[in-house]
């Protein structure tokens, strides 16, 4: 009882309690949660075929839309696809850095790869993205090294790969894939090193002196206890993937991607409530992919 | 016979600190063995080089008569009881447990079967799907003895086992814990800074201090015949008569020790017993205990005694107050010459 009285709010105290939390609250419920909710009702509207103005009444004729045509259901499922590699991909390059910073590095080397990870989101994204357009270009750097290293003949290969390749790699899905993947491994790397950090070194201890070799202990009590950083990292470079609309414009084949989709149909095309739709996507997929998540257990360990 | 474990010079530095400083040691199988020591003294240092968790500079480390200095923990039979018990948040109590089969490719239902016997051993049988956060201090700790004694190691190490618990669960532990080392039968070494918890467990104790061992002995000869200053004190909170005020006291030119139960304390004008050393001295306070009292008196302006008085005994300490002149006396027999 002595413990609730402490935080039951009377009075005065209540009132500064309420002044203090207004700000935050009007912020994340009007700005936020409201211009998101204002989105889901746009998604329930449908536009008018004949004069191209939004009727407000309840429909799922947009969502139908959305649905039924082949040409929608591709660039979801190309996005979903796009999303999923690039967080594989990321979490894969990511993992060892992270251990590596997070258990091996010494104060000094540890400051140094933070610097290092962090650095490239110091730089605009846009300076980025069309770096990578010349870097991948036909005549750009990365052809460049793969004549000098004598790997042209592989390069040439992996883009005679239908559907991923494509006439160079600035032009291809391999490409965009690449630029994806650098885009987004610090989002990876850093909760990964958050989550490893937080492993007592006396688990890993209890685990050897128990019997298990490095690579059992690395299953049995490393990975297990890193998964919700894992499942962080990957819900940022899953859900950036699926609503980022400037890599696939500027790098890679012309195929599109549900972000260019949401912006050319609320502005070109005007039709917002179709463009509310498709940002819909991403919101059920990365909640689907939450939920997936939940149930392999990867909050457990939390 | 084979010693359980011998370390021969083994020595250990931390930069410019020297964590174990050439020390040897050997314990035979199935003793229960302390090192005690205060922070610092090297005693973890120890015991994480036996269970391989640290190489040593220098030195051999030999288990059952092999040489593991080597040898990763994983290889090395031995367990160990985590001062933080370092039980994993992600599995159950029972999977804790049965980890040590698990790493083995020992079969399920073997391991389910085992990891119960030992939780009925550690009184927990029915805690096995509970996870280690949903228990308590002294019930996190008998998991962890549990999942350290299930590979049956050779050699079972303790680190700190009992810190974290309060008085009453440390004295309940205590009682266990020697009541499985002596019904399983293996080797028990643990880490204290408690000379109480060493004395009571033990068969011998290692007293460390900066890195080497003081003295290794029987808890009684510890208690009764300790050999330096620090091991008077650390161990017996006995008095440490330095060797200039002891010639002063006695007339012989070594230092001693002696005990404050061992003090008679005296009225000043009350005579001692015969042969008995005496000296002069000042209350400097009376500390009240319940069972006993406790006095300091200072003989001279370097030398301050401490005096226990038993109130059943000897009676109270009515009387002698603060600033009062009393007399001090004990056997010559009882007063403990030191190395130095």
């Amino acid at each position: 009882m002595a413990g609730r009285a402490e935080f039951s709010l009377q009075g005065r105290q209540a009132f500064y309690f309420a002044l203090l939390l207004a700000p935050p609250l009007l912020w994340l419920g009007i700005v936020y949660l409201g211009s998101l909710l204002t989105l889901l009702l746009q998604s329930f509207y449908a536009i008018d075929e004949f004069t191209a103005r939004i009727v407000p009444e309840f429909t799922l004729a947009t969502y139908r839309q959305l649905l039924t045509q082949p040409a929608h259901i591709d660039i979801i499922v190309r996005t979903l696809l796009m999303a999923v590699a690039v967080t594989l991909t990321a979490a894969v390059i990511a993992f060892p850095v992270a251990l590596y910073m997070a258990r091996y590095a010494g104060p000094r080397t540890k400051a140094l790869f933070y610097v290092g990870v962090m650095l490239p989101m110091w730089t605009s994204y846009l300076v980025k993205v069309y770096a990578w357009r010349l870097i991948l270009a036909r005549q750009g750097i990365a052809s460049w090294g793969f004549e000098h290293l004598g790997l042209m003949g592989a390069l040439d290969q992996a883009l005679a790969v239908p559907v991923v390749g494509g006439p160079s790699l600035a032009s291809s899905y391999i490409g965009m894939f690449i630029v994806f993947v650098y885009m987004w491994l610090p989002f990876m790397i850093l909760p990964l090193a958050a989550a490893l950090e937080r492993v007592p070194a006396s688990l890993l201890q209890a685990s050897a002196d128990l019997g298990a070799r490095p690579g059992q202990t690395f299953r049995n009590v490393v990975l297990p206890l890193a998964l919700p950083g894992l499942a962080a990292g990957s819900i940022f470079t899953f859900s950036l993937t699926l609503g980022d609309y400037i890599i696939p414009s500027v790098v890679g084949a012309p195929g599109y991607f549900i972000g260019m989709m949401v912006y050319q149909q609320q502005g070109t095309a005007g039709n917002l409530p179709l463009a509310a739709a498709f940002s819909v996507v991403p919101i059920v997929l990365i909640g689907l992919y939450l939920m997936l998540a939940k149930r392999l257990g990867a909050f457990d360990a939390l | 016979m084979t010693p359980a474990i011998e370390l021969r010079a083994t020595r250990r530095a931390f930069g410019s600190v020297v964590a174990l400083d050439s020390v040897s040691l050997t314990i035979a199988p199935g003793e229960f063995f302390a090192l005690l020591g205060p922070s610092g003294s090297g005693k973890t240092t120890c015991l994480r080089l036996i269970a391989g968790f640290d190489q040593p500079d220098s030195g051999a480390i030999l288990l059952d008569g092999a040489d593991v200095t080597n040898t990763p923990p994983f290889a090395r039979n031995v367990n160990t009881v985590f001062q933080d018990y370092a039980l994993f948040p992600h599995m159950t109590v029972a999977e804790n447990v049965a980890y040590g089969l698990r790493v083995r490719g020992i079969a399920r239902a073997e391991r389910a079967r085992q990891a119960g016997d030992m939780l009925d051993l550690v009184r927990l049988g029915e805690f096995g799907a509970r996870r280690p956060h949903q228990l308590s201090g002294g019930q996190r700790q008998r998991v962890a003895l549990a999942r350290a004694l299930i590979n049956r190691p050779q050699v079972l190490l303790l680190d700190e086992p009992l810190g974290a618990l309060d008085l009453k669960l440390r004295e309940e532990m205590q009682v266990e814990l020697k009541g499985l080392q002596q019904r399983l039968g293996i080797t028990f070494v643990f880490v204290t800074h408690d000379q109480g918890e060493a004395l009571s467990m033990a068969d011998r104790v290692a007293v460390f201090s900066q890195g080497r061992i003081e003295q290794l002995d029987t808890p009684r000869e510890l208690y009764n015949r300790p050999q330096t200053a620090f091991v008077a004190s650390f161990v017996g909170s006995a008095n440490v008569v330095e060797r200039a005020a002891a010639q002063k006291l006695t007339g012989q030119d070594r230092a001693f020790a002696i005990r404050p139960e061992l003090i008679d304390l005296l009225a000043a004008g009350e005579p001692a017993a015969d042969g008995y050393v005496q000296c002069a001295g000042e209350i400097v306070d009376v500390l009240y205990h319940g069972a006993s009292s406790r006095l300091r008196v200072q003989v001279d302006e370097r030398t301050t005694l401490a005096v226990a008085r038993s109130e059943s005994a000897g009676g109270g300490v009515q009387g002698f107050t603060t600033g009062s002149r009393v007399r001090l006396a004990w056997r010559p027999g009882h007063a403990v010459p030191l190395r130095d």
